[in-house]
C-alpha cells in the first residue's frame, strides 16, 4: 500500500513539476479512520499529501465532469471504466487526462468493519498480508481481507484499469465471479413478492439524493427529480414517489453503470440500490453482450441499435 | 384523473395508447374508417414517433390510475425518421424488464408495431391488450393516494 502511495506521489510531483498537467486528483488520508478524502494537488508540494490504502473507494471520475485543462487522475479498475464512459459521452476528452492506473485488490467496507467491531470505536485500521487489523480502545481484531471487502469489490471482474497511461503497481489477477446470483433470486419471485420486496427495501429512503450525487455518471444539468413542469416524480417520501425515483434513477443508468458502488456507499440508510442497476447490467449483458466502459470503441447499448435486435415482447 | 369505473360485477379497465403519428395512429384511423369493432377501453395519445416515447409517460399513466398502457409504432425499417423505432425498441426492452423486475405485473405495459395499412391488426392488438389487462384486474399498487384539497 505504502509503495503505491509512494508511486502516486512521485508521478504526481513529476507531472506537476514538468507542467504536463495542472491538477492531479487522488486521495489524502482522512481525518477520521476508514474515510479518505479526495485530494486535488496543484503543486509538487501538495502532491506529497497523496495517500493510498483500502479506503480509497470514492470514484474520482465524479470530479472530472466537464473539467477544463489538463488533469491527472488516480484510477482503479472501476474508475477507469467510468473514465471510458466519460470519454464516450464527451464529458472530458482523452487528451485532457493522464490516467494513473492502480490495479485494485478491492476496497474495504467500513460498515462491515464497524459491524465486526460491534459497539467499540475503531481508531485505526491496518492491512497486512491479506488481513485487516482493527484497533481501538479495548479492541484488537484481525479479519481476513476478503471478508471485509465492499460487496461490489467481491464480485468485481475488472480489477485492473482498462485504460491507463501508466500503471503504478503490479497487475492483479482477474477472476470470474457469479455477479448476478442475487438478482436471479429476485427474478425468480412472483411479481407481487417482488413488489413487496422493493417496497420494503426502499421504505427507509429519505430522498436525500446522495446516490445520485455520488454517481459519476449523473450529470444532467437538470435532473428529472428537480423538474417541476411536468413533475415526473413527487417530492415527498410517499412510497410511490420513492419507488418512481429509484426506478428512473436506475433506468438512467441503463448501459452506463460500471458498478463502482458509489451510490450504495453514499446511501446513509444503507439501501442496496445496486440491486436495480445490476439488474440492468445483467439484462444488457444477456441481450447485447455489452459491458460498460471496457473500450473506447464500444458504443453504449442504448445509443445504438441493430436491425435484428430481439423483439419477442413486441406484438 | 378519474379511476376506472367499478360497477357492480363489471369492471372496465382504462387503457392508454401512445400511437406514433405515421403508422399506428393511421392504423387506428383505418380501423375506425373500416368500421372494425374493438374494445372501447382505449384512450389514444398521438406521439410524433415511438422514439419520442419517454418511459416516464408510462409511469405517469400508471400513477394516475391507468390500468394498462400500449405503445405502438411503425414496423422496424418503416420509421418515418428512419431509426426512431429501432432506438425505441432497445429502450423498451430494458425499461420493460426493469419495470417488471420491480414488481409491476407482466401484462400492464404492451408494445406493438402497427402500420398504417393494418387496421385489422390494430383492432386485434387492442382486443388482446384489453383481455390481458382485464385478466390482471385494476392497477391499484401504483396509484398514489392524493389528498384532495378543495
Amino acid at each position: 500500500m505504502e509503495r503505491i502511495a509512494e508511486q502516486i506521489r512521485k508521478e504526481a510531483s513529476r507531472l506537476l513539476d514538468s507542467g504536463e498537467v495542472e491538477l492531479v486528483v487522488g486521495f489524502k488520508k482522512g481525518t477520521i479512520p476508514m474515510v479518505n478524502r479526495p485530494w486535488f494537488a496543484r503543486t509538487p508540494e501538495e502532491a506529497k499529501e497523496f495517500h493510498w490504502d483500502g479506503f480509497c473507494n470514492l470514484n474520482l471520475v465524479n470530479y472530472l465532469t466537464k473539467r477544463k485543462g489538463k488533469v491527472a487522475v488516480v484510477a482503479k479498475g472501476c474508475d477507469s471504466r467510468s473514465l471510458v464512459l466519460h470519454f464516450q459521452e464527451h464529458q472530458i476528452t482523452r487528451d485532457q487526462v493522464v490516467i494513473l492506473g492502480v490495479p485494485c485488490h478491492g476496497m474495504l467496507d467500513r460498515r462491515k468493519l464497524q459491524r465486526a467491531a460491534g459497539k467499540k470505536e475503531i481508531l485505526d485500521v491496518a492491512e497486512k498480508n491479506g488481513s485487516v487489523i482493527l484497533r481501538g480502545k479495548e479492541l484488537e481484531l484481525v479479519l481476513p481481507r476478503e471478508e471485509a471487502l465492499q460487496h461490489c469489490c467481491t464480485i468485481c471482474e475488472h480489477r485492473n484499469p482498462v485504460l491507463a497511461d501508466m500503471v503504478l503497481a503490479p497487475e492483479v489477477e482477474e477472476r470470474k465471479t457469479d455477479r448476478f446470483s442475487d438478482i436471479a433470486q429476485i427474478e425468480a419471485k412472483e411479481a407481487r413478492e417482488r413488489w413487496n420486496f422493493f417496497r420494503k427495501i426502499l421504505s427507509t429512503c429519505i430522498r436525500c439524493y446522495a446516490c445520485r450525487n455520488a454517481c459519476p455518471h449523473c450529470y444532467c444539468p437538470e435532473c428529472f427529480v428537480d423538474c417541476s413542469r411536468p413533475q415526473w416524480v413527487g417530492k415527498s417520501q410517499d412510497p410511490d414517489d420513492v419507488f418512481t425515483f429509484h426506478l428512473f434513477r436506475a433506468f438512467h443508468m441503463a448501459g452506463r453503470c460500471t458498478d463502482c458502488g458509489s451510490c450504495e456507499r453514499a446511501c446513509p440508510m444503507g439501501i442496496p440500490v445496486r440491486l436495480l442497476t445490476r439488474k440492468l447490467e445483467k439484462e444488457i449483458k444477456e441481450r447485447w453482450g455489452y459491458e460498460v466502459g471496457l473500450s473506447l470503441e464500444g458504443i453504449p447499448p442504448l445509443a445504438t441499435y441493430r436491425p435484428d435486435d430481439p423483439q419477442d415482447f413486441i406484438m | 384523473m378519474e379511476r376506472s369505473e367499478q360497477k357492480e360485477g363489471s369492471w372496465e379497465p382504462k387503457i392508454l395508447a401512445f400511437l406514433c403519428n405515421w403508422c399506428s395512429y393511421a392504423g387506428a384511423d383505418l380501423a375506425g374508417v373500416s368500421r372494425l369493432q374493438y374494445p372501447h377501453n382505449i384512450r389514444v395519445i398521438r406521439i410524433p414517433c415511438s422514439g419520442r416515447m419517454n418511459p416516464a409517460f408510462i409511469v405517469a399513466a400508471l400513477r394516475n390510475g391507468i390500468d394498462g398502457v400500449l405503445v405502438s409504432g411503425c414496423h422496424p425499417g418503416d420509421c418515418h425518421y428512419l431509426s426512431g423505432n429501432y432506438f425505441a425498441r432497445r429502450k423498451f426492452t430494458v425499461f420493460k424488464s426493469l419495470l417488471e423486475y420491480m414488481g409491476i405485473e407482466e401484462g400492464r405495459v404492451h408494445f406493438s408495431w402497427v402500420s398504417a395499412a393494418e387496421g385489422e391488426k390494430f383492432a386485434q392488438v387492442v382486443k388482446e391488450v384489453t383481455e390481458k389487462v382485464k385478466a390482471l384486474g385494476p392497477a391499484r399498487n401504483y396509484v398514489k393516494e392524493r389528498i384532495e384539497v378543495c
